[in-house]
């Protein structure tokens, strides 16, 4: 028999094979980006830290029985009786899951990770495309960093490891190479500087058809798109203007709390939006300063006889704009010859780009084609 | 912990040790060290202190901080079976909890050491454990990490599917087990005046034997000749495909899980013997004016947490506690029909629970003694999911205790046999899920074949009843497929 206690501080096989496991996470969430950029419960997880990611590879497979078709044993407090409901499946706030019948039975491992992590999986290689150097350059990206050390300064930024060794030098120069008597001439400091990397200024268009025909899933495409591309915009530069726009047969600026939450019904002309863009440039944003990116979801069903006032303002756009974004959703594939989709089909602009999206998971290869960096292969189609 | 409190720990320890060799409990010499959280946890979760590295084990650790940073789950303790035992003690729990703690352990080390299930496993396994653990390192360093964690990967999904009962008789190593796959005729037993019955067995065997060649006249024998359990153990012979060290790979994952077979199919047992004598143990410390008044009142509250049922889940240390503080009533005073009929003397309640301690598991001990008097008691009963809802289906104490213990037949696993190692003579592998009621999970199924395939390399079938049909799932390395075999 006997009892001891040891220092454990530096055993980390637990730790270690943790990592591991983050890592594996990581590695399915980048697998999973298509799925989990259109998961309804991060897109509405509102300010959330942390978000639940559902992802398929983490489960230890083996052979078991299924769950729900098995009987458990359980303690009563001795009133139980047969028929009692002892518990409920959650129902996660999922409401209406588009693609709930599509896997049947298929579990999902849920990983936490924090949003801040997951925006730089998705984002690693976005970048705003064509952006040009303007007159006026103020877009800060960096923060503090500190560059130099200098023998004066405010004591909280006192360098200790440095002046240590300062302190030894001078004692080791009269032939006692310690730390002792710390004297004034002994401190360092560090010391910063704001690193400002000028950028050009940019400015987002973000246009949204609320009109009627747009349904449950086109709003919720067209948002979770928007849901990223601000996410996008804010983590990646600190000064991006976005301005929000919602267009039925009128069009009004709107905040981005409207933008996101307001349903709105009726019909749908969208050169409404177009030109309210264009006054919003001429009034606010001169493309001499500002690289300007207009990005336009609907659901393609315009007034037919506003289609070609829309062809010319898209071109009176372009003029001005770095690129245009034009995305259409489509509930399933089937597609209307009458859709503004091909009445834009004319307009051969490089800097004119669509999509299509007609299910969740196209909502990030939309980011990619809109956002890839330039070099990269854009992924085709989907 | 200070000095002083360790000090007065191991004064503690050392009367709890006395008063439990008292009760007659005969527990291996243990030693205790105290470790802080993060090792507890660490250990609980590799169950093993010093087992080689996987992912899997870096998510049940994981797991394990998380419901303890929360407040959710406590790990009081974690003893490990080898002799002397390891039992790990947490460095911020105060003396009054290591005491009660230490008192729990003693009934760990005594089962270890006297239950006949345990008879067979390695009281060495720390040092086992270790020792594959930097095997697998060194595999790792030869063959790239990534490589054995997927080698890993696959095997542990099967881990499970080890025939413990070649492990019970002694027949683990190569010698023994291949000739339990040859025949058993080979083997020599003591001579009895019971001998001539053996024959009859081996006529049988002879009859069968012969049909079957008859049977399959012109093909080759049969392979395996019956059917196997132990599919780890058929893998390492049989594979066309792994190389020497993948060999040794699943070897390990066998050997330690086999070393943990005897403690999943005795859980209620050992917590339920646990529980009893911590709780005597304590009682017995206060009797004696060891710990105080204030302490004893401390003790009962941990008692009642660590005994606390629950509505989806058996607390085994509850149910085994219950169980066997029943036993020993029934035995100290049988009724008079009892006494008559089975000839059951009073006063042989002490006698009786060590017995049981000694010959059963989880299985007979729930079968011979859950009463209908305890079922009702305990409220026990059977629930399922219906739609949305978990719903209570079943409250007959027969049906309940049936229930439980076909839950734990084969410790929860499914019962998969090899059954032929040359499936449609094209070394294809061909597996049978022994069904007994209980559908297996497609999906899960479908993805575990998957791995199958990793180890064996051509492809692979599993046989199983789903919804009342027989169907076969298929796995040839591209594709998995399912059909519907006849009846």
């Amino acid at each position: 028999m006997s009892v001891s206690q040891h220092d454990w501080s530096l055993h980390r096989k637990g730790q270690i094979d943790q990592e591991r496991h983050k890592e594996k996470i990581r590695e399915a969430i980048k697998k999973n980006l298509q799925e989990i950029v259109s998961e309804e419960s991060i897109i509405l997880s509102d300010g959330k830290k942390t978000v639940r990611v559902p992802i398929r590879s983490l489960e230890e497979y083996r052979f078991r029985y299924d769950p729900g078709r098995q009987s458990h044993a359980g303690q009563g407090d001795g009133k139980s009786r047969v028929g009692d409901v002892i518990a409920q499946e959650p129902r996660a706030g999922r409401g209406k899951k588009g693609e709930a019948g599509k896997d049947p039975g298929y579990d999902y491992y849920e990983a936490e990770i924090s949003m801040e992590e997951l925006s730089e999986l998705i984002f690693e290689d976005l970048e705003l495309p064509n952006l040009e150097q303007k007159r006026q350059q103020e877009l800060q990206t960096d923060a503090v960093r500190f560059t130099d050390i200098r023998k004066h300064g405010p004591l909280t930024n006192l360098d200790k490891k440095r002046t240590i060794l300062e302190n030894m030098k001078r004692n080791a120069a009269k032939g006692e190479p310690r730390f002792k008597d710390i004297k004034n001439e002994d401190l360092r400091f560090k010391v910063w500087e704001p690193t400002i990397r000028y950028e050009s200024n940019a400015v987002v268009i973000a246009m949204m058809d609320v009109s009627g025909s747009m349904g449950e899933f086109e709003k919720y495409i067209a948002r979770s798109f928007y849901f990223w591309m601000v996410r996008f915009l804010r983590t990646k530069y600190n000064n991006v203007h976005i301005v929000f726009i919602s267009h039925h047969t009128e069009a009004k600026e709107v905040t981005e709390e409207e933008f996101f939450h307001k349903g709105e019904s009726g019909g749908t002309q969208v050169s409404s939006a177009y030109e309210l863009a264009l006054q919003i440039i001429k009034e606010r944003f001169n493309p001499h300063d500002w690289n300007i990116y207009p990005f336009h979801f609907s659901d393609g069903d315009n007034l037919p006889w506003d289609n070609d006032r829309c062809v010319q303002l898209v071109q009176q756009l372009i003029e001005l704009c770095n690129i245009f974004g034009y995305g259409e959703i489509r509930e399933g594939h089937y597609r209307s010859p009458s859709t503004l989709m091909s009445a834009y089909s004319r307009i051969t602009d490089k800097k004119f780009v669509a999509v299509t999206i007609s299910d969740k998971k196209e909502v990030y290869p939309a980011l990619r084609k809109f956002f890839a960096r330039r070099g990269d292969a854009v992924p085709a189609g989907r | 912990m200070a000095d002083s409190d360790l000090e007065r720990l191991r004064d503690r320890i050392g009367y709890a040790w006395e008063i439990a060799r008292e009760f007659g409990l005969d527990p291996f010499p243990t030693h205790f060290e105290l470790v802080p959280a993060t090792i507890m946890y660490e250990f609980a979760s590799y169950s093993l202190p010093g087992r080689f590295s996987h992912w899997t084990h870096g998510k049940a650790y994981y797991r394990q901080k998380m419901l303890y940073d929360l407040g959710l789950s406590k790990i009081y303790e974690m003893v490990v079976n080898t002799n002397p035992s390891y039992a790990f003690l947490m460095e911020m729990n105060d003396l009054l909890q290591n005491t009660f703690v230490a008192a729990h352990v003693f009934g760990h080390t005594d089962f270890f050491k006297n239950n006949v299930y345990f008879q067979h496993t390695s009281r060495r396994m720390i040092e086992r454990a270790s020792l594959n653990a930097e095997r697998i390192a060194k595999y790792e360093f030869d063959h790239g990490k990534l490589e054995v964690e997927h080698f890993l990967d696959s095997v542990l999904s099967v881990q499970e599917h080890v025939d413990y009962h070649l492990f019970l008789k002694g027949e683990d190593d190569e010698e023994g087990g291949e000739q339990l796959w040859r025949g058993e005729e080979s083997r020599t037993r003591p001579s009895t005046e019971y001998d001539d019955l053996w024959a009859l067995d081996r006529e049988a065997k002879e009859r069968r034997a012969e049909e079957e060649r008859e049977r399959r006249r012109g093909r080759p024998p049969k392979f395996p000749d019956k059917p196997q359990k132990d599919l780890l153990l058929f893998l390492i012979r049989h594979s066309p495909i792994l190389e020497p060290w993948q060999r040794d790979v699943i070897e390990i994952v066998r050997q330690e899980f086999l070393y943990f077979v005897p403690q999943m199919q005795t859980k209620v047992m050992n917590e339920g013997w646990a529980s009893l004598w911590h709780s005597r143990i304590m009682r017995e410390m206060a009797d004696r004016g060891m710990i105080s008044d204030a302490e004893t009142v401390e003790f009962a509250r941990m008692h009642a947490s660590v005994l606390s049922p629950s509505r989806t889940s058996l607390n085994p240390y509850f149910l085994g506690y219950k169980i066997f503080e029943d036993i020993e009533r029934r035995w100290d005073h049988p009724t008079r029909e009892e006494q008559e009929r089975l000839g059951r003397k009073p006063g042989m309640g002490r006698q009786k629970i060590f017995e049981v301690r000694e010959l059963d598991n989880d299985v007979s001990f729930l079968r011979n003694y859950l009463t209908k008097e305890l079922v009702e008691e305990l409220d026990l009963y059977l629930y399922k999911k219906e739609g949305d809802e978990w719903v209570i289906v079943e409250k007959n104490w027969e049906k309940v205790r049936d229930g439980i213990v076909t839950s734990m037949t084969n410790f929860g696993f499914p019962y998969i046999v090899v059954d032929d190692g040359d499936y449609r003579g094209n070394r294809e592998l061909y597996l049978r899920h022994l069904h007994e009621g209980q559908d297996l999970d497609l999906v899960y199924a479908e993805r575990t074949l998957q791995y199958v395939y990793q180890l064996w390399g051509r492809p692979v079938h599993l046989e199983t009843v789903y919804d009342g049909k027989r169907i076969l799932l298929s796995y040839d390395g591209e594709r998995s497929s399912k059909t519907t075999l006849e009846r």
